[in-house]
């Protein structure tokens, strides 16, 4: 499971370091979204990985760490108003500036 | 009553400020007598904390009484106390000068509503003793700044502010990977628990790698050298009053959380951290300068000064002794005050002058000396000539480097003043030395502005009081570095003492 974990979490920020790094906002928010998951399902892990462990002191035999989990959700809500604003930010500003460059300013294209 | 609960005051006033003002949004008298009272009131719990922290020490709130290394408290030592005054300081000018130049439309949108939440989120930063907690706090700001940011909606704030959030998210996901490893190593996010837990690890390898991401997360929250770049970008573009606030107090929570963690955690590889730390201090100065020399408008000089300033107080770190912890925390407090003051100068310059530009505005010494004496203080002051604030600040931290034999620090920070000063004088001959270019601007110039006068005087009355009564000031610098150089003094008030 540890490997899974560790490869999804590498592919993870490896797609959204490239995609933060293109031009477009529309594949950089798609980066930011995608390098908070990969920062929630690390932070996750942080807890120790178990299967069948419920968060909870006596239910079963092993017991799985509830700090991550409450940390992760907290996080994962943050994660998803700040990507719900930029979302909105990203449109308004493709609007606004009439192309979707990160510079405002597109050299190669017509504008929209 | 329990003095405790003083520790919250800062944090819950301007939560329900927020709340209250959000319930009578489309009053506008209400929204501003709400806005201008409230954050008088914040000013006053926050300098009765700063007075009652001096007298008793570190105060700690255990929050809903969960004993400290499991729920969160809030700390109030030396240095949060005085960060708290000063973001007190900052808001309530910002809030009085917000009187007469925010517009009814911004305010529709949510303007004081917004203010008063950043200022939580200021404020709880600077307070909170739980490394999780901090990272909470900064979200709070950050989406409180965000919207601030693009009120209005123009193109330059849209371009300026998708920089500012993307870089700004990217930093939090650090940050929250960083936390993640601490939780993974120590198994604790109360930060006095984590120091004492992190000393007493035998691998001290991981602590660097978790120390590393720390300083990269926080560096970009501070504009640092050399991930600074969101800054210019977008501080020149909303409201002044916004740009005001901005300026004064978000990169110093940064700079904050920097002084937090490295002189509570990570103290045990200082040779590794703190080496690295003093070279962003010399690049930060020396790029922060050389890119206010190249600008030609009032507000991206002012933005660029704020990067070179930062790095005069990532030096006071780097140092690490304690003159130059002195020296950092008086750095900051001179700088909140001065830097506000500047943007808040600049926007009257804007309404006297017509333009933010240096090649449209001129005459204004001639046609408004007062204002020519008010920015000349703050300017002064940012420059470090005696007897205002920023000599003093700049004085400590230098002799702090020669007696740390750091030359080129030393050296670098001595030029970047000298470069300081040329970039003030750029602004002073072209604004106000020399002759308008136009006889006589279009639009006349808004009358009224005496209360924009009030606050900019009142800044700059403090700058030169910093200046002229520099002891009580550089007394209670001095008990913040002391507290910082012994974080047992620290641990033990979080933990009373439980844990050895």
């Amino acid at each position: 499971m540890e490997v899974l974990v560790a490869l999804m979490l590498g592919v993870l920020t490896t797609c959204g370091v490239y995609l933060v790094l293109r031009p477009r906002t529309f594949s950089v928010v798609l980066g930011l979204t995608m390098l908070s998951h990969a920062v929630n399902l690390f932070l996750f892990s942080m807890g120790r990985l178990h299967s069948n462990a419920p968060a909870v002191i006596g239910a079963a035999q092993q017991h799985a760490d509830p700090l991550p989990q409450a940390l992760v959700l907290t996080a994962i809500v943050i994660s998803f108003a700040m990507t719900a604003f930029v979302v909105v930010l990203a449109l308004r500003s493709a609007l606004e500036l009439r192309n979707d460059h990160v510079d405002g300013v597109d050299k190669e294209e017509e504008p929209i | 009553m329990d003095l405790e609960v003083l520790v919250a005051l800062p944090i819950i006033i301007p939560l329900l400020l927020g709340a209250l003002s959000l319930t009578v949004l489309s009053n506008h008298s209400a929204q501003r007598w709400l806005g201008a009272i409230g954050t008088a009131l914040l000013l006053l719990c926050s300098v009765w904390l700063l007075l009652h922290t001096r007298e008793v020490g570190i105060q700690v709130l255990e929050v809903g009484s969960w004993p400290a290394p499991f729920g969160i408290v809030l700390v109030s030592d030396m240095l949060g106390a005085i960060m708290v005054v000063l973001a007190s300081i900052t808001g309530f000018a910002t809030a009085l000068y917000s009187l007469k130049t925010v517009r009814k439309r911004f305010e529709r949108f949510g303007y004081y509503p917004l203010l008063h939440l950043l200022l939580a989120g200021v404020n709880g930063a600077f307070l909170t003793g739980d490394i999780f907690n901090l990272y909470v706090w900064f979200e709070v700001l950050l989406v409180a700044s965000f919207a601030l940011l693009i009120l209005g909606g123009e193109r330059a704030q849209m371009e300026g502010a998708i920089k500012y959030v993307t870089l700004n998210l990217l930093s939090s996901a650090l940050f929250l990977t960083a936390i993640g490893l601490t939780y993974g190593l120590v198994g604790t996010l109360n930060m006095a628990d984590i120091a004492v837990k992190m000393a007493s690890l035998e691998d001290q390898k991981m602590v660097t790698v978790i120390a590393s991401l720390f300083l990269i997360a926080f560096a970009i929250k501070a504009a640092a050298f050399p991930l600074f770049f969101w800054l210019p970008a977008s501080y020149h573009t909303p409201q002044v009053a916004v740009s005001a606030i901005f300026a004064g107090l978000l990169t110093k929570v940064g700079v904050y959380a920097l002084y937090r963690v490295f002189t509570l955690i990570f103290t045990a590889d200082t040779g590794f951290t703190h080496e690295i730390l003093l070279w962003i201090a010399i690049f930060t100065m020396l790029t922060g300068v050389l890119g206010a020399a190249a600008q030609f408008e009032v507000r991206r000089i002012l933005s660029f000064h704020i990067i070179s300033q930062i790095g005069y107080m990532i030096l006071g770190l780097a140092l690490f002794t304690p003159l130059a912890l002195i020296g950092g925390v008086f750095y900051i407090m001179h700088h909140i005050i001065v830097k506000a003051n500047l943007f808040l100068v600049a926007g009257l310059m804007y309404r006297l002058g017509g333009s933010f530009e240096l090649k449209k505005l001129g005459g204004l010494y001639r046609n408004h000396p007062g204002l020519a004496v008010l920015f000349l203080i703050p300017a002064l002051s940012l420059a470090g000539v005696p007897p205002l604030s920023g000599f003093f600040a700049k004085f400590i931290l230098i002799k702090a480097g020669v007696e740390a034999s750091a030359w080129w620090a030393v050296g670098v920070a001595l030029l970047v003043g000298l470069l300081t000063l040329f970039s003030m004088i750029k602004i002073w001959n072209e604004a106000f030395w020399k002759a308008s270019p136009e006889p006589n601007p279009a639009v006349p110039a808004p009358t009224r502005n005496a209360l924009l006068y009030w606050t900019i005087g009142l800044l700059a009355a403090m700058t030169v009081c910093i200046g002229l009564f520099a002891q009580p000031i550089y007394q209670m610098a001095e008990m913040a570095a002391a507290q910082l150089l012994n974080p047992a003094g620290y641990i033990e008030a979080v933990l009373g003492g439980t844990t050895p």
